[in-house]
């Protein structure tokens, strides 16, 4: 399979155990690799200076890049993998010190100045960003665009040449009538649109590696599905190898031909895609592929959470970086930092743990590593939702906005109906989850069951009190008290400058708690979601994520509410930390007896928690029943569109599923390259 | 961790408990926000020179009156027009005041107006453009016409007429009233179109959505949210505040006699500028001196509070590690 050079090369002993071993994955869609690779990473370490301290964020990383193939580098927020992808396209900050070795076909680029590495970046190596909504310029057209990335790296092109390829290009990323889209500018497209702009523009010079960081995280599900097939068909037409960033193992598994997992900037296991999720054997690759939710099989087990948070890169643990999180640690692991060492000497698997040879001998997968975490149905589940009272009742719901066109002469005045005539209902105990893409209208139905005020038509009831009947402020808090809400971001929805004990406070304050019993309160919901009551002098941003979105769970629920209403409470955090979230709000829902109105775009999660769903599309609700019911026979052509864009964290079943898209009330089968309107 | 008051004790762990048990292993050190601010602040040396500076003339207006042997307000007819020497420090004018008293006591005026200047139109821009772009609707709409009608208003020339007709001994007072009273109206404008944005943010619905009232709400979040261009602004602010004052009084429209103020001493040295130099000498060092004292401090804030300023890059390896070990 390896060509002369490389046999040449190994059989002088010129080669490292490094390559060696990767040159044996070969359990994936495209098999080992094969030649010699285009870029190569040794022994790279990146360190910044700041306040806390010397962050290490990549200490002593190894890979190699084939043109053709998928690199994967998944861990957590914090992990060193953005850093990593970083310092191979030269695009750090300043104060960034890297050490060890970039290769690209044999040039070495750690020290190369900028001005060296800006003739690499965009025509040898290309970058897709998270964000679209910012990677592009809202002032200039699309084609300007496109354009000025073809003109800086061959400014010989023809403004003929320039258009006929920008053309090309942006029919190769699926946009219908790419002619006229020339001219759009960047706030005319839809986020999913501007992604697929923003990777014609990396593949507009044809290079070697495209590196793709996050690059589906900030949009919805649906979305998501789409571009991780344009980014099929850009390899594909441009052959490059793609590094893919991601914390979510799930997306991994239809585009990835190796994984590395990375964590406190170190390699913790590599292998090839269907070996990684086959025989996880990191403890942490485990946790990973735990807390991804299945939402193709129903099964009654809890997600597994990977306990506390990743270390800051600026205080790593002694001994294994992940020893303090890890269920299967003892004192050596604490002591002694392990290695990437392979599994087996004739398998393409690195390791970097102690408990390597018990992982592999007793065949351990996480359901061993992770201490049972059985569900609990309480007691009061024995009475069937039905037969339980009513929280909330919602009827014919309609909001509409108007929206001004135009100049300041001739204005245009149109009506857009955001929520049209929705209805449902909530038992006590019951979870409802509201379904849909962005702009269905879920999160505006949620804000107008918060105001508590007087809809525009239909009827709003809380707890069997109508909005109508809330005649004064007093009144509405009086109900505000059972209803409280949690949204998706808590690094906005904390304030900043308040204490965590002002922020659990706050609601108490509101409704007139006296002080001593305000104080064993916070004390009391610090423990109920698990965060040291020590903590209370500090402030938001000195916690995680999901740390924070505890303290939002525990601020709504101080003054013990019956109503919870969570709006994508879980889809601003790591796929590790939203299990943790959605576990937290499982053993609050039996302790507590709550009802939730469960918001999300993203149905795997929604399998796992709630009872009912209800699939919003265009304002209305398209297709409403049992969770289990929805998902096995979803009658809408909408559902089933929303279900065929989950990912499914299994590599040979997601390489071969088709995925449909739902257009003008039909399913069309999407296949790579689907044009969008 | 074990929590003895937990009912769920006997059965396997809940989620927060495991929470629990994790978060008691891994403690980082951390810095509180007001802490970090400090560092930054007191890391720029340009800041510390600034602030050094600052705090000898508020020393010196405080206490020169004390050192020196005569007071600003009764003349030594003994010694007229003088040169600075041993007895008259700055030197003397044309009336036998020493120059030395009168820059005292007129930077001390200055400083009073300009940082009395300074926090009264934030405070009070600080209230008007958070309340009215918290409250929206009609209250919004009218609170704009109100302020843009103001900003059309010759407020230099009704600042004047006010001041006029104060009496010496109390003009200052009249001059701080009638530049803050016109201060105060595009700095609003500015922190309106600040709050438009943090009015959106999921902390403030949060807090409506528990029952917290409109003025809780602008004083506990918006206003604090605020609080890093509120800071620096009141500092820069104090610069504004003494330049108008120096201009006032240099037209004859500010501080007016038996008073003093920086302004007041220019003008007079204005026509003696070729006999008596030091008459402009001191007074216009005194005056720059402070104004750029304001402008590093003003600075420094400005680097320690920017995430982005250079500030955040400077620290030395070295000093961190010492300071890990504290």
């Amino acid at each position: 399979m390896t060509t002369v050079d490389t046999a040449r090369r190994r059989a002088s002993g010129d080669i490292d155990e490094i390559l060696r071993y990767e040159l044996l994955e070969s359990n994936g869609p495209k098999g080992a690799p094969s030649g010699d690779p285009i870029l190569t990473v040794r022994d790279l370490r990146v360190s910044f200076n700041t306040e806390a301290g010397v962050v290490r964020a990549v200490r002593g990383v190894n890979f190699d890049l084939w043109r053709g193939r998928t690199l994967a580098i998944v861990g957590e927020s914090g992990s060193g993998k953005s850093v990593t992808a970083l310092s191979v396209i030269g695009l750090l900050d300043d104060n960034a010190r890297v050490s060890g070795s970039v290769r690209l076909a044999g040039e070495e680029l750690v020290g190369k100045s900028d001005e060296d590495m800006s003739k690499m970046r965009g025509s040898r190596i290309s970058m897709v960003f998270q964000d679209p909504l910012s990677a592009l310029t809202p002032m200039f057209t699309i084609g300007d665009q496109i354009a000025e990335a073809l003109r800086i790296h061959h400014p010989e092109m023809s403004a003929d040449a320039v258009r006929s390829r920008c053309i090309e290009l942006l029919g190769l990323v699926g946009i219908t009538r790419p002619e006229t889209r020339l001219s759009s500018f960047p706030h005319e497209f839809s986020g999913g649109m501007r992604q697929r702009v923003v990777i014609a523009i990396a593949i507009a010079n044809d290079p070697d590696i495209i590196i793709a960081d996050e690059p589906t995280t900030a949009l919805d599900v649906t979305i998501q599905a789409q571009i991780m097939d344009v980014l099929k068909v850009a390899q594909r037409e441009t052959g490059a190898a793609v590094v893919l960033i991601t914390h979510d193992l799930g997306v991994v598994a239809g585009i990835a031909d190796d994984v590395m997992v990375m964590y406190a900037g170190e390699a913790v296991e590599r292998a090839s895609v269907d070996t990684l999720y086959a025989r996880p054997s990191h403890p942490y690759t485990m946790g990973l592929l735990g807390a991804v939710p299945q939402p193709h099989v129903n099964i009654d087990r809890r997600l597994v959470p990977i306990k506390g948070n990743p270390p800051s890169l600026a205080a790593i643990p002694a001994g294994c970086p992940f020893s303090p999180r890890c269920p299967m640690a003892h004192d050596a692991c604490r002591a002694e930092v392990p290695s990437l060492r392979a599994i087996a000497p004739e398998e393409g698997h690195l390791v970097s743990c102690h408990e390597m040879e018990r992982v592999r001998d007793g065949r351990l997968t996480y359901s061993d590593v992770y201490p049972g975490l059985e569900t609990r149905p309480p007691s009061w589940a024995r009475t069937p939702r039905s037969e339980r009272p009513v929280v909330l009742e919602v009827t014919d719901l309609v909001k509409t906005f108007q929206t001004k066109e135009g100049g300041f002469w001739r204005r245009r005045h149109s009506t857009v109906t955001a929520v049209d005539h929705v209805s449902f209902s909530i038992h006590e105990g019951e979870t409802l989850a509201l379904v849909g893409e962005s702009g269905s209208g879920k999160s505006t139905t949620l804000l107008q069951i918060m105001d508590l005020v007087v809809p525009e038509g239909g009827t709003i009831a809380v707890l069997g009190r109508d909005t109508r009947d809330l005649k004064s402020s007093a009144e509405r808090r009086a109900v505000r008290r059972d209803l409280q809400i949690i949204f998706q971001d808590p690094m906005s929805s904390l304030d900043p400058r308040m204490p965590i004990y002002d922020v659990l406070a706050e609601p108490l304050r509101a409704q007139g708690w006296e002080r001593s019993k305000i104080n064993a309160r916070i004390g009391e919901l610090m423990r109920l979601v698990g965060i040291n009551a020590d903590y209370v002098d500090r402030f938001p941003t000195q916690f995680s994520g999901g740390q924070r979105q505890r303290i939002a769970i525990a601020r709504a629920l101080a003054t013990n509410p019956r109503l919870l209403l969570l709006d994508e409470p879980i889809a601003s955090l790591d796929v590790s930390i939203q299990a943790g979230i959605i576990n937290l709000l499982e053993d609050l829902q039996a302790q507590l007896k709550l009802s939730y109105l469960f918001v999300a775009h993203d149905l795997a999660v929604i399998r796992h928690i709630s009872d009912t769903v209800a699939v919003m599309h265009d304002g209305k609700i398209v297709e409403f029943g049992d969770t289990d019911e929805v998902f096995e026979h979803p009658r809408d052509p909408y559902t089933r569109a929303l279900l065929s864009a989950i990912p499914i964290p299994d590599p040979p079943l997601e390489r071969g599923r088709r995925r449909y898209v739902y257009r003008d009330g039909e399913l069309v089968l999407a296949d790579e390259g689907i044009p969008v309107a | 961790m074990v929590n003895d008051n937990d009912p769920t004790q006997g059965t396997p762990p809940t989620n927060a408990d495991m929470e629990l048990s994790a978060d008691t292993m891994g403690e980082v050190k951390r810095i509180s926000y007001a802490g970090l601010i400090c560092r930054r602040f007191f890391r720029s040396r340009s800041a510390l020179v600034g602030l050094a500076i600052f705090a000898a003339l508020v020393l010196l207006a405080l206490f020169g009156p004390l050192i020196c042997r005569f007071d600003y307000a009764e003349p030594d007819f003994t010694a007229i027009g003088l040169p600075p020497g041993p007895e008259h420090w700055f030197g003397t004018d044309g009336g036998g005041f020493d120059l030395f008293a009168c820059v005292v006591h007129g930077l001390g005026r200055s400083l009073i107006i300009g940082v009395s200047y300074s926090v009264l139109t934030t405070v009070i821009a600080a209230l008007v453009g958070v309340g009215i772009a918290y409250a929206r609707g009609w209250v919004e709409r009218v609170g704009m016409w109100i302020i843009d009608m103001l900003m059309v208003i010759p407020s230099f020339l009704l600042v004047a007429l006010f001041v006029r007709s104060a009496s010496g001994q109390d003009g200052w007072l009249a001059l701080i009233f009638g530049l803050t009273l016109f201060g105060w109206i595009g700095y609003a404008r500015t922190l309106r179109t600040m709050t438009l944005s943090l009015r959106e943010r999921d902390y403030v619905r949060a807090a409506k959505y528990m029952g917290v009232s409109p003025l809780a709400i602008i004083v506990r979040h918006l206003i604090p949210n605020l609080g890093s261009i509120l800071i620096i602004d009141t500092v820069l602010g104090v610069i504004g505040g003494i330049n108008s004052e120096t201009a006032f009084s240099f037209l004859g429209l500010g501080i007016k006699l038996p008073d003093t103020s920086l302004g007041y001493l220019l003008s007079q040295a204005s026509s003696v500028m070729i006999t008596m130099p030091w008459m402009l000498v001191f007074p216009s060092v005194a005056l720059i001196v402070l104004c750029v004292s304001m402008q590093l401090i003003g600075d420094g804030l400005r680097d320690a509070f920017d995430p982005y300023s250079r500030a955040a890059g400077s620290a030395e390896p070295a000093e961190i590690e010492e300071e890990a070990e504290l």
